[in-house]
Order: structure tokens, then sequence, then C-alpha cells
């Protein structure tokens, strides 16, 4: 049973992972830190509150998944995966350097606990359908969790993944949609709106969720459940950029990179 | 031989022992799946289908996540067999199928049916025959194009066990077997179906049988043409094509478009390390509508096509 003990552990890797991922952007200056901090509290929260994995094995067929679709999240993911102990933490250094296994998207040829290689958007969700397939006709017992951008939305290959997974009753399978409000350039809304996202996959058959993607306490009490009689969607309301007062909700910081004051700035502001 | 009609005597649907060699797989190793896009009929696989139920997955016509739901079951420690018309799992699905099978290297044998212009009545949209051109820089992907039932029976055993990422371009119309003694399938080396040094003739899939009339068209001419069957398109046999550019002339011929495929390949390889004349013979473009049978004739893709490719190759010989 799943408990808020977990809750101040979650908290320090988060932060951590934020620190993290800040300084592998400003080091490497490349990277989608808006995307990296508003996705940060749902990976810190999966890794260290609810997925049932080993780093120590990678390939156990029983773990459960993550699969992270928004692949351009690598200071996210990376941060999270060095938290787990899937490589250690000098490798961070080399982040988008030639020839890094710290690819500026994953590769899971590259490293542990990559699921799949994503960078394209709306590659995951189909994926992670496929995983959730072979685990309901097998009757194992591991979950799929899936993470997209709110952007990536727009992708069709994920609504062609919704109605399989709808169809298919895939009550192993738990899509996150990080819902930031903003795109590359602009807010979704303005761009090619998506709401009303509950709605929508209501109607593909799924359970929806909405929460705070910013706490871990209400992330928990919906991921760390066990399977209802759908699959589910988690709609995670977040900010792009949370953590950092001059990122939070800037669009320009999808792909933005810190100077040496914003990043010593950001230091002081992520204690 | 000549040239015979697809519908003559001894001529097989190459489907027909795609999907019964896949059902003998399936019965002995349980990890092996079918996903299709509502292709369960013309992939042949209603059977397959009453064997297996819960082991063949239609996605409805979708094949962006068909494709992506093979690299899942594959990480899920399925074998999955993604059975598609080949114009739609390329074309289609061709992002997914760079980045979720071949980039990520996944455990998946993606399979085109009836590819190149199995559908030739029905259009450029329905003709398969960029297909090489796109899947070739792919290179962790394996491509084999059987030319008979025999070939295409050994090719989906060996994607079976083999460990890596597969793509079977399977045609529906029907080709003899191939008249070679001793067989034996051996993936990304090319097979001599008739010996000579004049020239080389280097097919593929449905119009290797093509070239071995032609070069009994030849051996009348005392012209000796070797014939190679490349059903590996990727990677290549390069020592077969040293040894063919060696011969001082080649003739190229595939059901595909000439830019790109099989004869692109040949001729990149000739320009890089022994340049030598190849005629291309092949399909230039987009295609008018016709049976599979005429546009065959009107492109060259027949013994007298090939066989007046090969002059034309030899009067360009050093």
């Amino acid at each position: 049973m799943l408990t808020n003990d977990k809750l101040p552990l979650i908290r320090e890797k988060a932060l951590w992972m934020r620190r993290t991922a800040f300084t592998m952007v400003h080091r490497a200056q490349l990277g989608h830190p808006g995307g990296d901090f508003s996705a940060m509290d749902i990976l810190a929260t999966l890794y260290f509150g609810v997925l049932n994995h080993d780093p120590k094995r990678p390939n156990w067929p029983d773990r459960d998944r993550f699969v992270m679709s928004k692949g351009h999240a690598t200071g996210a993911l990376y941060s999270a995966l060095c938290a787990a102990g899937y490589f250690p933490e000098d490798w961070l250094k080399t982040y988008m350097q030639p020839k890094s296994l710290l690819n500026g998207h994953p590769n899971r040829n590259y490293l542990a606990g990559v699921e799949t290689n994503t960078g394209p958007l709306g590659h995951g969700f189909p994926v992670a359908t496929g995983i959730a397939i072979a685990g309901q006709i097998t009757g194992a017992t591991y979950r799929t969790f899936v993470l997209t951008g709110d952007g990536e939305q727009q992708e069709g290959s994920n609504w062609e993944a919704a109605m399989v997974a709808g169809h298919r009753k895939l009550v192993n399978l738990t899509l996150i949609i990080d819902r930031n409000r903003l795109q590359q350039g602009a807010g979704t809304e303005e761009t090619s709106g998506l709401d009303p996202l509950d709605d929508k996959y209501r109607a593909f058959g799924f359970d929806v969720f909405e929460v705070d993607g910013h706490d871990p306490a209400a992330l928990l009490a919906v991921l760390g459940t066990a399977p209802g009689t759908k699959p589910r969607c988690v709609i995670a309301n977040t900010v792009k950029g949370k953590g950092v007062s001059f990122m939070e909700g800037v669009a320009s910081w999808h792909h933005g990179v810190p100077t040496d004051a914003q990043y010593e700035q950001a230091m002081k502001e992520l204690v | 031989m000549a040239h015979a009609a697809p519908t003559a005597v001894g001529f097989q649907d190459c489907r027909n022992i795609w999907v019964k060699t896949l059902e003998d797989l399936a019965e002995a190793d349980p990890r092996i799946v079918a996903v299709v896009n509502d292709s369960v009929g013309s992939s042949k696989l209603n059977s397959f289908q009453k064997r297996f139920p819960d082991r063949l997955i239609n996605v409805g016509i979708a094949e962006q996540v068909m494709v992506g739901v093979g690299a899942g079951l594959a990480n899920g420690g399925r074998i999955p067999f993604v059975s598609a018309a080949g114009c739609f799992i390329t074309g289609r699905a061709l992002e997914q199928v760079k980045a979720d099978i071949a980039y990520a290297g996944f455990n998946v044998k993606l399979v085109g049916q009836s590819s190149g212009i199995a559908y030739g009545e029905l259009g450029a949209t329905h003709h398969s025959i960029e297909d090489f051109a796109w899947l070739r820089p792919l290179t962790n992907l394996t491509v084999i194009c059987p030319a008979d039932a025999w070939e295409t029976a050994e090719a989906v055993k060996w994607a079976a066990a083999h460990q890596g990422p597969v793509y079977l371009r399977l045609s529906r119309m029907p080709v003899p077997d191939l008249d070679i003694s001793n067989r034996q399938f051996r993936p990304g080396r090319a097979e001599v179906v008739r010996r000579g040094e004049d020239l080389a003739i280097i097919a593929c899939g449905t119009t290797v049988h093509l070239a071995a009339s032609a070069a009994d068209l030849l051996t009348a001419e005392g012209i000796h043409a070797r014939v190679l069957n490349f059903s590996t398109i990727n990677p290549l046999d390069e020592a077969a094509l040293h040894d063919a550019a060696a011969t001082g002339a080649i003739v190229t011929v595939e059901e595909a478009s000439v830019r790109g495929g099989l004869g692109g390949a040949v001729a990149e390889f000739t320009a890089g390390h022994r340049p030598v004349p190849v005629e291309r013979i092949g399909f230039p473009g987009f295609l008018p509508t016709g049976s599979t049978d005429w546009l065959f004739r009107e492109y060259g893709l027949s013994p007298e096509g090939i066989a007046a490719a090969a002059h034309r190759a030899l009067s360009r010989k050093a």
C-alpha cells in the first residue's frame, strides 16, 4: 500500500533533478528546460513512488515500464534515471557532447532504463500501447506509464493509440499528459486547441483524472493506486519552467538556455 | 522459358506459403504474434486468427499505431510480425519504421504485402515501388525480397529466428519456383541463378525468374549472362557486386522505382568501387493504371525487355 511517507523523498529527488537538469542545460548550452521542469514532479513521483523497477535489472520482464514520449525533455529523464541509479552521475557531464550516451533525445541502445527511442512526437503512446497489449495477452502483472506533452497531443498517432487502448480496455496502461498549456512558440489553445481534453479521453474509453502535476501527493493518489476497469488518462496541470521564477509560464524557455547569471539565479531559487 | 502468364501452372502466390510458415512457427513459439491494420484477409491471416485468436492484434485502419504497437510488443518480449500492404506499412508509417523499429532496434518483423505493383489498376497510391529507396538508408533494418515460394518460407523462418528488425517484401503476383538445385537461404548473400561471364543481371523478387528467362534468350545468341538473385537489398552483398562488376556490364531488374532501389544501390556501389555500365530496369516514377502484367511488359520487366537492356549494357562495355 502506498502511503504519503514517500513524499519527502519524492520532493527531495525532484529538487535534485531540477538542479541537475539545469546544470546539464547550462553546461551544454542546449536543451529543453521549460518542458523538463513541468514534467519533473511527475517523473520524481513515478521513479520514487510508483514504478516497480530495479536499475540493476533494467530488462527484468516484469518491470513496470515508463515511456518518455516527450523525448526532448531529456534533462528531466536523464536526471531521473541517474537519481534512480541507472547510470553514474559523472555521465551527466557528457550531455549532448559528441558521442555521448546522453543523446539530445533518448536512445534505448545507449542507456539502460530507456524503454524506447523517442524524439519525434506522438511515438511514445503507440509504443506504450503495444507494451500494454503484450502484458494483456500474456497475463503479465507489469504496468505501463507513458508521459506525453500537451502540444504533442496534436499528433494524430496519439488518437490512433487512444482508440486501440480504449477498445482493448488496457487497464494496465496509464497515459499522463503534461498539461503546461504551452508548446514551443505559443499557447496550445491559440495554436490548435486541445480542450476539452478530459471529455475527449472519456469518449475514447479512458478513466480521466485531473490533478496538480506539481503535487506529488495528488499524483500518487492516482498513479499509485491499483488499475481500474479502463485505461487511465491523467491530465497533470503543470507550469512550464516550474520552480525558476524567470522561466515559469514563458514559452521561449521551451528550448531556451541560461546565461551564467541566470544559472546562478536559478540555483539560488532551487533550494 | 517464355514469359508465362501469372496464372500459368506451377506459379504460386507466395502469400500462401508466408502464412503457412508463420502458423507453423507460431505453433512452436508462443512469442510469435501478428499485428495488422484491418488487413487480416489481404495478409491471408484468417486461419492464423482462428488458430491463435489472442495473438492476432488488429489495430484497425491505423498504420502509425500498428508499427508503434509492434515495437511495444517487442519490448514486452513478443516476436511481432506486423503485416500490411507494402504501400502503407512503409509510406504511411515511415517515421515509425525509422524511429520505433530501425533506430530503436526492436525485434520486429515488418511484412509488406502486395508490394510493387500488385495493385496495378488501383494506381500510384497503391503501388509500393518507393519502399526500397525509403528503407535502404535505415542501416539497422534487414530488407529481404524473396524470389519464390521456397525463398519466402526460408525468409520467414530466418526472420523469426533472427534477433533484430527485418522488412520482408512480399508479392501477391504468382511466380514459379526457381530452377536451382541444393539451395541454401543465406541472408545478405546473393544467389547464383545462372552462371556467365559476359555480363551480370542482378534481380530480386518477382523479376528473378524473368531475368533467368532473359539469360536463356541471350544464351541462344551466344551471350552468357550471370543471373543473381539479390533477395537481400539491405545489407548488400558487396563481394557479389565486385564479381558482377568484373564482367564489365550490369543490368538490374526490380519491381520498384529505378530511383534509389536495387538499381540505385548497385550504381552507388559500382561508382565507388568499379565503374561499369549499369542499365536499370524498373519503373521511372508514378505509373499509369493498368494490370500488373501489362505494366511489367510496358516497362520492360520481361525476358525480352531484360535481354534488350543486356544488349544496351554490352554496347557500352569498355
